[in-house]
């Protein structure tokens, strides 16, 4: 064993010392030769004689020195390094080829690498928690009314902690937070920031410990107790420069000093998991005692205890549940929640499994293009060097020994794509993960990394195997007479070659199909989403989250109607008005039903909207019936309610609802009005109950201002600030936003795959375009003196121009057909990702035929015309 | 007529050297060579140049050790020893050997059934 140890060494030690080693063995082999002349000469040889036979006898000098290397060095790198060199100066000599091939192959890898970055991160790699595969997300998925009817009471968290057998804790956050909730005050203008409050447990659970300081203490979880946030990573580095000085200090929340207790890791990004698409800056904890009645506010994780299934977590759930209490002073309330439990995964990443997949799936059918053309180029440069092979063959070269030098050429090519590939794939997954609008989870944490560089390699190697075999074979298969003979002059390429290539343009014409089609239905889908009536009119408006001065609920209507007095004011504004929730973002429901009507028969609840009056007008929201809110509806007065149309229907079928009572939470409330439905949670979510509620009756839980205007939201911006300082100087610098954003933040996910996958198959078809090109402007370059004769013998520029596209056209209606039924059978697959689109939708199918057919003609219609002109005299002198 | 002569087996000239060079002590490629020859009777079909991948080979695995020398009749050559290395090499190599010439020696000697 040892033995051979030594001679592995040895032999590294011979492949770098190639040069001493050889003239060492030449000088040995110098003086075998002497040794034998000598011996030849004394036994009475001439001394020419001696030296013929002593030369004789050794064999040839030079395969004593490859063998000699062979057995002393490592012969298989020797043989590579050879053929390295050989595919290096080839590759130089077919700069063209090799520019494209490497192009292609570059954006081929890139794409396939940039997608299994965010599928890895969403779908494969575990949550960024310790033993994330015990985390669990409790919630009721048969909530009809938004995030309220999937949350959970303080009263029912606590009981749900204290009587479950299934967890090792259960920890919740505040789902109602919005975005730019809190203002870091103290120094000059107040700056808006995203804070979320967690319970005191929330960390343990999840096993995320704080990089710098500690979590929160018993007394920071206390009424009235000191007040301590914990910074996000993000914020940290940006905000405070990563100075760890900041841990233990005092900054100035909302006006409240709030000792900052320690920094979270890099790798804890809460929006990412929990709240796709938004930044979360600072993190809070959530005061039981002061939520305990503000209703279902807690969204609850679980951690399972070890060896507890998610079924017997379930079983549990389906018992306890229905018994937790909704208020434990108020035991009349009720009680009655369900849950589902869910990996917390599953959770976060279910619901674009299939879309991801998707998305997979077409990156794989780009690389097999990309593939297909490869192969059909290698192909046709190969047909260009039989006579090369056909040389090499003739002169020794093992049919082994050609495949692997073809394979070694495939293999470099494939490598320099996929270094390209990886630069593409680190530009477009940088791109990404910088999209914060995009509601994807986990996006913003995408990196192309070690998993990433792995799949890179092994979709090289196999794209190298894939279309570098093909043409190694057949090449190395051809018959050496046959190489010889094919490519002499006068004769068109060898039928067998003719029909691979073709075989090849069919299935590259097909699958571009597919992909086309794909993206078709997922382009149409989309479309479709876009034009649901919302409800609203989300042009030519926009929000900014404002702050008030109103201490108690009788200066909200003041407060409210000097702003938007002022604001009506300004050149350029249409209307005005403020709500406290806008729509497509977060959604609290309430408790509403008919008066006189048993309440447990109307448990769905309502979005709730406290609104300013000429609210409904600035969001563009139609009043049926009724009228609008005024300011006189004040607290005192009669409580007034607008209800959407979803609830009148319900309540009063047929009837006006129009002076009717209803009971919004423990309040009756007089119906004045009836507006249209808005789609509160997504376009394409099904139509809640929604009802307004005049903001001077009510706390409002902050407030939008919403300015409808025909100017660019950006031009209007600089006076709305000016105006609100002018009220109120402490107006914290948060920004005018379209209303458009929030429906494109809605649709974002939609949006993303759809344009993805568009531009995939763009590229698909680009390059089942150049395939169509290249084999028919191959096909005609071999033929010129073929088709030289029939125009010598008469034949038109008119009948070669249509026999060179009717070929041409033969190809592409085989790749079509055979793309359509596949498509065809694929659709059903993406069904549950279309919407309003049928996976058969005629229109899409029509277009996709007739893109590819106009574009196969056009591919075809160059080199046909090439033909066509070509000079008979000229064609035939070539040779 | 080349026909007529052994083709060697794969390893079998490496054993072929190490005895050789166990017989006869200290000797340069050349000396290998004709005494391999001469011992077999021509009947080993050589080239005297392949020797030298045999040598190398041997060489690196410690069998034998190499050393640059003058010839009886004054020419520079290199020289092989076999090492203690080598010679544990060759008595296992030879009797491995002999345990499988003896068996295909019975295994020959069967006779055939339904000869001629």
């Amino acid at each position: 064993m040892l033995d051979f140890l030594q001679q592995g060494w040895n032999r590294v030690r011979a492949f770098f010392g190639k040069d001493a080693m050889d003239s060492d063995l030449d000088e040995e082999m110098q003086a075998h030769l002497e040794l034998a002349v000598d011996e030849n000469m004394r036994a009475g040889m001439t001394q020419e004689e001696a030296r013929r036979q002593a030369l004789v006898k050794f064999g040839g000098v030079q395969q004593a020195r490859e063998r000699h290397r062979a057995a002393r060095g490592l012969p298989f790198l020797d043989v590579l390094l050879q053929d390295l060199r050989y595919t290096f100066r080839t590759l130089r000599r077919d700069a063209g080829f090799t520019v494209i091939a490497v192009l292609i192959l570059g954006l081929g890898i890139g794409a396939n690498v940039a997608i299994f970055s965010v599928v890895d991160t969403i779908l494969l790699r575990p949550l960024p928690f310790q033993n994330p595969q015990r985390l669990v997300r409790i919630v009721d998925l048969t909530g009809k009314s938004g995030e309220s009817s999937m949350t959970y009471s303080v009263d029912a968290y606590d009981q749900l902690r204290a009587q479950n057998h299934s967890y090792q804790d259960v920890a919740g956050y505040f789902a109602f937070s919005t975005a730019d909730n809190m203002n870091l005050t103290g120094r000059g203008v107040p700056r808006p920031i995203t804070g979320i409050m967690v319970t005191g447990n929330f960390f343990q659970t999840l096993g995320v410990r704080p990089m710098l300081g500690r979590l929160f203490t018993k007394d920071e979880l206390r009424l009235n107790g000191p007040n301590a946030v914990l910074l996000e990573y993000s914020f940290w580095k940006q905000h405070y420069g990563g100075d760890p000085g900041i841990v233990g200090k005092s900054i100035e929340i909302d006006k409240q000093p709030t000792r900052v207790i320690g920094v979270l890791p890099e790798s804890f990004d809460f929006g990412a998991v929990f709240a796709p698409g938004s930044k979360v800056d600072v993190i809070a904890p959530v005061i039981e005692d002061q939520m305990r009645d503000w209703g279902n506010t807690l969204a609850l994780i679980g951690r399972l205890k070890p060896g507890v299934t998610i079924a017997e977590a379930q079983n549990e759930a389906d018992t306890l549940f229905p018994k937790l209490l909704f208020n434990a002073k108020h035991p009349e309330w009720g009680s009655g929640y369900k849950a589902n439990i869910i990996t917390l995964k599953d959770y976060v990443a279910g619901k674009l499994r299939r879309s991801l997949i998707v998305l997979w799936s077409a990156v794989g059918l780009i690389l097999l293009i990309v593939c297909v053309n490869l192969s059909n180029l290698l192909l046709a440069r190969a047909a260009a060097r039989s006579k090369e092979f056909a040389m090499r063959t003739a002169l020794g070269a093992g049919r082994m020994r050609l495949v692997r030098q073809l394979l070694t050429e495939s293999l470099v090519l494939s490598m320099a794509g996929a270094v390209l590939g990886l630069g593409v794939a680190f530009a477009v997954v940088g791109y990404m993960a910088h999209q914060g609008s995009i509601a994807l989870p986990l996006l913003s944490t995408v990196r192309v990394d070690g998993t990433a560089l792995g799949w890179t390699l092994l979709v090289a190697l196999a794209a190298a195997v894939l279309f570098g075999l093909a043409p190694g074979l057949k090449m190395s298969g051809g018959n050496l007479q046959d190489a010889l003979k094919d490519s002499g002059p006068g004769m068109s390429d060898g039928r067998k070659h003719e029909r691979m290539r073709a075989a090849l343009v069919i299935s590259e014409v097909a699958l571009a199909c597919v992909l086309l089609i794909g993206a078709g239905l997922l382009l149409r889908s989309f479309l479709r989403v876009l034009d649901v009536d919302l409800g609203f009119t989300p042009d030519h408006a926009a929000a900014i989250k404002i702050d008030y001065n109103a201490p108690k609920l009788a200066d909200v209507g003041p407060a409210f109607q000097e702003i938007l007095q002022k604001i009506d004011a300004l050149p350029g504004v249409e209307a005005a008005g403020i709500s406290d929730s806008l729509p497509l973002s977060w959604n609290r429901s309430w408790g509403l039903s008919p008066k006189g009507q048993d309440r447990r028969k109307f448990q769905q609840g309502s979005f709730v909207y406290m609104v300013s009056p000429g609210y409904l007008n600035a969001i563009g929201l139609r009043l049926i019936e009724g009228r609008d809110f005024a300011w006189s509806d004040v607290d005192g007065q009669q409580p007034v309610v607008i209800l959407n149309q979803e609830v009148a229907r319900q309540f009063w079928l047929g009837e006006d609802p129009i002076g009717r009572m209803v009971q919004v939470n423990d309040k009756e409330a007089r119906v004045i009005g009836v507006v249209d439905n808005v789609r509160q949670s997504g376009a394409e979510k099904k139509i809640g109950w929604q009802m307004y509620l005049p903001a001077m009756q009510w706390w409002p839980a902050g407030a939008n201002l919403v300015v409808r205007t025909k100017l660019p939201p950006a031009a209007l911006a600089g006076t709305i600030m000016k105006t609100l300082r002018s009220i109120d100087p402490a107006q914290p610098a948060t920004e005018f936003k379209p209303i458009e954003l929030l429906v494109d933040h809605a649709v974002s996910p939609r949006k993303f795959f759809a344009l993805l996958v568009s531009i995939f198959a763009e590229f698909g078809l680009l390059l089942a375009t150049l395939g169509i090109y290249g084999v028919i402007s191959y096909t005609v370059t071999q033929q010129t003196q073929e088709i030289g004769i029939r125009i010598a013998l008469g034949a038109t520029q008119g009948h070669v121009l249509r026999g060179v596209l009717t070929k041409t056209m033969r190809l592409a209606i085989a790749g079509i057909v055979l793309g359509t039924v596949a498509s065809l059978i694929l659709g059903q697959w993406i069904a549950a990702l279309l919407y309003g689109t049928r996976p058969t939708d005629p229109v899409t199918f029509a277009a996709t035929i007739a893109i590819m057919a106009g574009v196969a003609l056009i591919a075809g219609y160059i080199p046909a015309r090439r033909a066509s002109r070509i000079d008979p005299m000229v064609a035939l002198r070539t040779n | 007529m080349p026909d007529s002569k052994l083709d060697l087996l794969q390893g079998t000239l490496d054993l072929m050297v190490l005895q050789t060079l166990a017989a006869i002590g200290t000797q340069h490629g050349y000396g290998i060579a004709r005494r391999i020859e001469q011992v077999s009777g021509n009947e080993v079909l050589l080239n005297q140049g392949t020797i030298y991948a045999s040598l190398v080979r041997l060489v690196q695995r410690g069998w034998i050790a190499s050393e640059w020398g003058v010839s009886d009749n004054n020419r520079k050559a290199k020289f092989y020893t076999i090492t203690k290395r080598g010679r544990k090499q060759l008595a296992e190599d030879t009797a491995y050997w002999e345990r499988l010439t003896a068996v295909m020696g019975r295994l020959m000697a069967m006779p055939q059934e339904g000869g001629e």
